[in-house]
């Protein structure tokens, strides 16, 4: 066998190169429609090398959250779980904590120079 | 031929210990090493006749490499599958192939960790995922939190419910000399503990102590030769579910669903036939999680199922009855300790915790973060 030629950057590189635009972008299968975070070079299951990239609608809700109660000053974790389906880690800006179920909506900040995807609540109407 | 057919062919025939609780000025492999030849020598064996190592732990990146020059052995089989603490259960499994195989006679599993006296926090050779990092989970005890306030929200589990927990375990652990937290606990003080990551405060967390722990697996027909009384492994399964909790299909519901089954299946055992119940309590969450999926009660139920001292002392079914991580010892990886307490029960050498009848024992290790699940049935000759 000879080895696969690899164009250029990674899914990951990609990703971080799209929030530093400005844009939160997710994966999807081509051929199952199904959507994938985090980035990946195929479909996890299928394996399918079919991801294209889309823009998140950058619309969920909570699925689960804590808070870290540290000496150095308190901050929550949330689990978000996007509209399309994926879940990523994120916390959820302006409170302490929210409940399970709150609709948030997804906005890129910078933390410790880095882009990164944050939460802030956009309604208070719980769902599962 | 079937995994059926590794039903009670290897045996688990010494088990040793060393430092738990507190060792300060011992090093990790130095724990593990007099655990191990502890071990050797409980099963009547000679170091020599070690031809088989499994190890896991913390600080070593080559476990077996890092063993076998400490103790100068030359093992022909060696596995240093590192899954975080469940480990061992899985070492079990690879034990008990390597042996039916013939590749190898006697088996050493083994772990070692000195966390509580070098510097009291857990240590981890864990890398950190990168989509993760910005946000600064405190792993492993952000997962579990997160784990079990959605347990909370979809099946109305309350705190006092997880305080139970640690209740109980306290109360074996008070029955038990060698259980590093003993005395008094209440269901207020778990609730009035320092609040660590909602809704988990430090009482719903696992002792971070010093400690080794080891074993020695040998083939069934040679075990009846030595001078211990058997333990036989009746049946093991694993099963991954992911790395990141991000991943987790459904924080409520772990892999030891599909674990526990393939180890019931292999035993020809099930829920009914189980004596005692050692499950990984790295915090409360995981013994309610774990009761669960493996069956002893319905999904959303193991709150309830808790109350009132079910799992205590006296209960309704006997739970982690050397006080658990929660309340004996918890080095960091502490899939092995489940194993040595099931040894000592069967054996019938628990002292005033000593369950009156123990013929078949369910070990379930967890490790990561939630990630990884391997459930074992161990048995007493009565079994086989």
């Amino acid at each position: 066998m000879r080895p696969k030629a690899t164009l250029g950057p990674g899914p990951e590189a990609q990703y971080r190169a799209f929030l530093r635009d400005g844009r939160f972008m997710i994966q999807r299968s081509a051929s199952t429609g199904r959507y994938v975070f985090y980035p990946r070079v195929a479909a996890p299951g299928s394996g399918a090398d079919d991801l294209e990239w889309v823009e998140a609608s950058g619309l969920g809700h909570i699925y689960s959250i804590t808070v870290n109660r540290a000496r150095t000053g308190s901050y929550n974790i949330a689990l978000v779980e996007l509209d399309e389906g994926p879940r990523l880690m994120t916390r959820i800006e302006g409170v302490e904590t929210a409940p399970i179920g709150t609709r948030v909506r997804a906005r890129i900040v910078e933390i410790e120079g880095e882009p990164a995807v944050v939460f802030d609540i956009v309604s208070e109407e719980g769902r599962t | 031929m079937s995994a059926r057919s590794l039903r009670g062919r290897a045996a688990i025939v010494g088990v040793g210990g060393a430092g738990w609780g507190e060792a300060p000025g011992r090093s990790a492999i130095e724990l593990l090493a007099e655990a191990s030849l502890a071990a050797i020598a409980d099963a009547g064996l000679r170091l020599e006749d070690i031809d088989g190592l499994c190890a896991a732990t913390s600080t070593h990146a080559f476990p077996t490499l890092s063993v076998a020059e400490y103790l100068g052995i030359h093992p022909v089989f060696f596995d240093g599958t590192n899954i975080g603490g469940a480990s061992f259960e899985m070492h079990l499994l690879q034990a008990a192939l390597a042996l039916d195989a013939g590749v190898c006679n006697a088996v050493l599993i083994c772990y070692g960790s000195n966390q509580r006296s070098a510097g009291g926090r857990l240590v981890s050779l864990s890398e950190p995922q990168w989509h993760e990092t910005p946000f600064r989970p405190r792993h492993p005890i952000t997962a579990y939190a997160l784990a079990a306030q959605r347990h909370m929200y979809e099946f109305g589990t309350t705190r006092e419910m997880l305080a139970d927990i640690a209740v109980a375990a306290r109360q074996w652990a008070n029955l038990n000399p060698d259980a590093f937290a003993r005395g008094p606990l209440t269901r207020e003080d778990v609730l009035s503990a320092r609040m660590v990551s909602d809704p988990l405060t430090s009482r719903d967390c696992c002792l971070v102590t010093d400690g080794g722990a080891a074993c020695v697996v040998v083939r069934a027909d040679r075990a009846k030769d030595l001078h211990r009384k058997p333990v036989y492994v009746l049946g093991v399964g694993g099963a991954h579910s992911h790395r990141s909790i991000t991943q987790m299909a459904d924080l409520t519901r772990t892999a030891a669903v599909e674990s526990g089954a393939r180890a019931f299946a292999m035993a020809g055992l099930g829920c009914a036939d189980v004596d005692l119940v050692m499950l990984y309590d790295a915090f409360t969450i995981t013994t309610l999680l774990f009761l669960e999926d493996l069956g002893f009660c319905p999904k959303g139920e193991g709150g309830r199922f808790v109350q009132d001292g079910a799992i205590a002392p006296g209960g309704k079914l006997a739970v982690n009855t050397n006080g658990g991580g929660l309340s004996c010892v918890h080095p960091g990886m502490y899939g092995l300790f489940l194993i040595l307490e099931a040894v000592t029960q069967l054996r019938g050498e628990a002292g005033a915790r000593q369950l009156s009848k123990c013929d078949v024992a369910l070990c379930h290790g967890n490790g990561g973060t939630l990630s990884s699940q391997v459930t074992t049935l161990l048995g007493s000759e009565a079994t086989l």
